[in-house]
């Protein structure tokens, strides 16, 4: 190796952990800003007092009351908590999604996530509505979720049931052809049912406004578990990035990799959908600007698209719950509004560098 | 991309059938006459704790949101008003509700808003999401009041508002007389000498009920016959098509969306194909109030009365 060649590696490793750093540092300013803000509790700068307060060692007078801080504890850190967890799944999941299918515009509910966890959905609330009785457990992620695989399930059976030659194309129509099925077979059992159409149309606008800490312990271990198997395939999906022959030429069984990568991908997108509803545009945007930002070696774009990710949704998150106060704006509408000219306008400033 | 497009389009159905609900809901202050008579509040001396509607308050519950039109009705026809905080957006009878100005949304719920008021209970008709879960966590009780399926579940959610608000009295009284209203109106109205069949229209699709319903049992009091009643088993809000409507005939027609989708008889009239149907040709059209007919409360009774109105006036043409 050349000398310049190292030079260059190391120069481009600095600025990886100097983005790194970066990355954390909003993602904690984000989650404590998050903390601070929402439409009752205490006053904004007395939640950090607060929080120093309850550290071992340390007494500050913060003046928060007790109910007060019930209000952050209990229903605005799980709200924010989930929105990080949600933002870093749905992001690493795109980018991996978009790595394994070497397509740019590839988003997480590519394969049918989304149309499985709203049926699963839209079958809860109009089953639930029949039986007055509660369940002894919430079986509304639990259908999300497990509607969420089925659909996947079935879009990789097709797929590889018709797929002659190595390509994936067929796999993402079978994702079409999957999504469209469930879509069709909710909107029947909507309007036969049309008096449940303003709580699934709420889940389908996708919520963390009903988060709480149950959700967090819910969803964890299956993201966590995704999370850990997308980063350890990063330098895969970079080898996969020069294409299919050439990958295989180098030894790299792409079948195994790309069915492992969407497993794990589709195992995290259905836990957070089933908690969260169906938040659009998180997955697409977030893997973009990294790679605008970082470069597209997946050794970077996954571990910054998680804590990028979680920054972008939690900060999403505030004027979701503080904009319509006394009522919630939807928190895709956000996401889509201060995102898509963030976008812009980060691809317009690329542009002038290069 | 293709998949994306798919996806869209299928929710914008959703969401145009959203939106119809939603509408269906709002609504100007048009209030119409209270048949309660206004009973003076009275602090009864309950004795607490209370168990009713499956929650226990310690205490009478002073500090009183209602995320839910039909209830907010109900605890100030009970005389708990004074003791009502907020509302929600939707709440827009009576006047007193609509004066605390508080617009709670009781569809997305900002939890940490309504925490803000610092309840001692909150009612909701339904739990979107988790906020049951959410405010029990604050120690808040949450009274959660199911779309009532008949008269009887009615009475007992509002029974049940009585024992837990400490107004146990007024809402036995309350219950007793809209019991006396409905059974004197249907009396008023005798049996019919000659059947007569009615259509019931929840938007300009052609949404309907049918017998089964909260709303269609009312019909079913006097006798008359629900023409959406075989149009689907299973269903009870059916989407009936403008051929089955047309060709069933209807004596009568009911609109309950004259305040979301704006129809009149005068539209209804001027739809193609139904100038030849017999409740057509006899201006036997009647406009409800959507809110009315749409909630499970005290002023059902002036929903039973404007269906005795309208059938003694069919009758006395025949």
């Amino acid at each position: 190796m050349s000398l310049a060649k190292q030079a260059t590696r190391e120069r481009a490793g600095t600025r990886f952990s100097v983005w790194l750093l970066a990355s954390s540092a909003l993602l904690i300013t984000a989650v404590l800003v998050g903390t601070m803000i929402g439409p009752a509790g205490p006053q904004w700068w007395r939640v950090p007092l607060e929080l120093l307060n309850r550290l071992p060692l340390v007494s500050i007078d913060s003046g928060v009351s007790i109910e007060q801080w019930n209000i952050v504890w209990q229903i605005r850190a799980p709200r924010v908590v989930l929105a990080a967890i949600v933002g870093a799944m749905l992001s690493v999941a795109g980018a991996s999604y978009q790595g394994v299918f070497r397509n740019p515009l590839v988003d997480p509910y590519l394969l049918g996530v989304a149309a499985g966890a709203g049926l699963g959905a839209t079958l809860v609330f109009t089953l639930q509505r029949q039986s007055t009785e509660s369940w002894l457990i919430d079986p509304l992620p639990l259908a999300a979720f497990g509607g969420a695989l089925v659909a996947v399930f079935f879009t990789y059976l097709i797929g590889n049931a018709f797929n002659k030659s190595r390509s994936n194309t067929t796999l993402v129509l079978a994702g079409v052809a999957v999504t469209s099925l469930a879509t069709a077979i909710q909107t029947f059992i909507l309007q036969r049912n049309n008096d449940v159409v303003r709580q699934v149309y709420s889940w389908i606008l996708g919520r963390l406004s009903s988060a709480t800490w149950g959700d967090v312990r819910l969803i964890l271990p299956y993201v966590s578990l995704s999370c850990i198997v997308l980063l350890m395939h990063r330098r895969l999906l970079d080898v996969l990035r020069v294409g299919d022959d050439e990958a295989i030429a180098l030894g790299t069984n792409i079948r195994r990799v790309r069915f492992v990568v969407v497993l794990a991908a589709t195992l995290g997108t259905a836990a957070a959908v089933a908690v969260s509803g169906l938040i659009g545009f998180v997955g697409i945007i977030v893997p973009h600007a990294v790679r605008l930002l970082a470069g597209a070696s997946y050794r970077r774009v996954l571990p910054l698209s998680i804590l990028l990710g979680a920054a972008f949704l939690v900060a999403a998150d505030i004027p979701s719950r503080v904009l319509a106060d006394p009522a919630e704006t939807p928190i895709g509408v956000v996401t889509a509004f201060f995102g898509a000219p963030f976008f812009l306008m980060l691809l317009r400033t690329r542009k002038t560098q290069t | 991309m293709k998949m994306k497009v798919l996806t869209r389009a299928g929710y914008a159905g959703l969401f145009i059938c959203a939106a119809m609900v939603f509408a269906a809901c709002g609504g100007s202050e048009n209030s119409s006459e209270t048949t309660i008579s206004e009973t003076e509040t009275t602090i009864a001396e309950a004795t607490y704790p209370v168990t009713a509607g499956g929650i226990t308050l310690d205490a009478q519950p002073m500090k009183i949101v209602s995320l839910s039109p039909t209830h907010t009705e109900m605890l100030y026809a009970i005389g708990a008003g004074d003791q009502v905080v907020a509302v929600d957006e939707y709440s827009n009878f009576p006047a007193e509700a609509v004066a605390l100005g508080t617009k709670l949304s009781g569809y997305e719920p900002n939890v940490e808003a309504i925490a803000g008021f610092a309840p001692d209970l909150v009612v909701v008709s339904y739990d979107p999401g988790s906020l049951v879960e959410q405010l029990n966590a604050l120690d808040i009780p949450v009274y959660v009041g199911n779309g009532a399926s008949n008269l009887e579940a009615m009475y007992e959610q509002i029974e049940q508002l009585g024992a837990l608000t400490g107004h146990l009295d007024v809402a036995v009284q309350l219950t007793a007389q809209m019991q006396d209203e409905i059974a004197t109106a249907v009396a008023d109205a005798g049996t019919l000498t000659e059947p007569i069949s009615y259509y019931y229209e929840l938007d300009n699709t052609y949404y309907s009920v049918t017998s089964n319903t909260f709303v269609g049992q009312i019909f079913s009091l006097f006798g008359l016959t629900n023409i959406a009643d075989t149009a689907e088993a299973g269903n009870d809000y059916p989407q009936l098509s403008s051929e089955v409507i047309v060709s069933s005939n209807p004596t009568m027609i009911f609109l309950a969306d004259t305040k979301c989708c704006a129809q009149t008889e005068a539209t209804v009239s001027v739809r193609d194909g139904w100038q030849k149907m017999d409740a057509v040709k006899n201006k036997n059209i009647v406009e409800l109030d959507d809110d009315i007919a749409s909630r499970w409360g005290p002023r059902v009774v002036d929903l039973v009365k404007s269906i005795r109105e309208a059938i003694t006036l069919v009758a006395a043409s025949k």
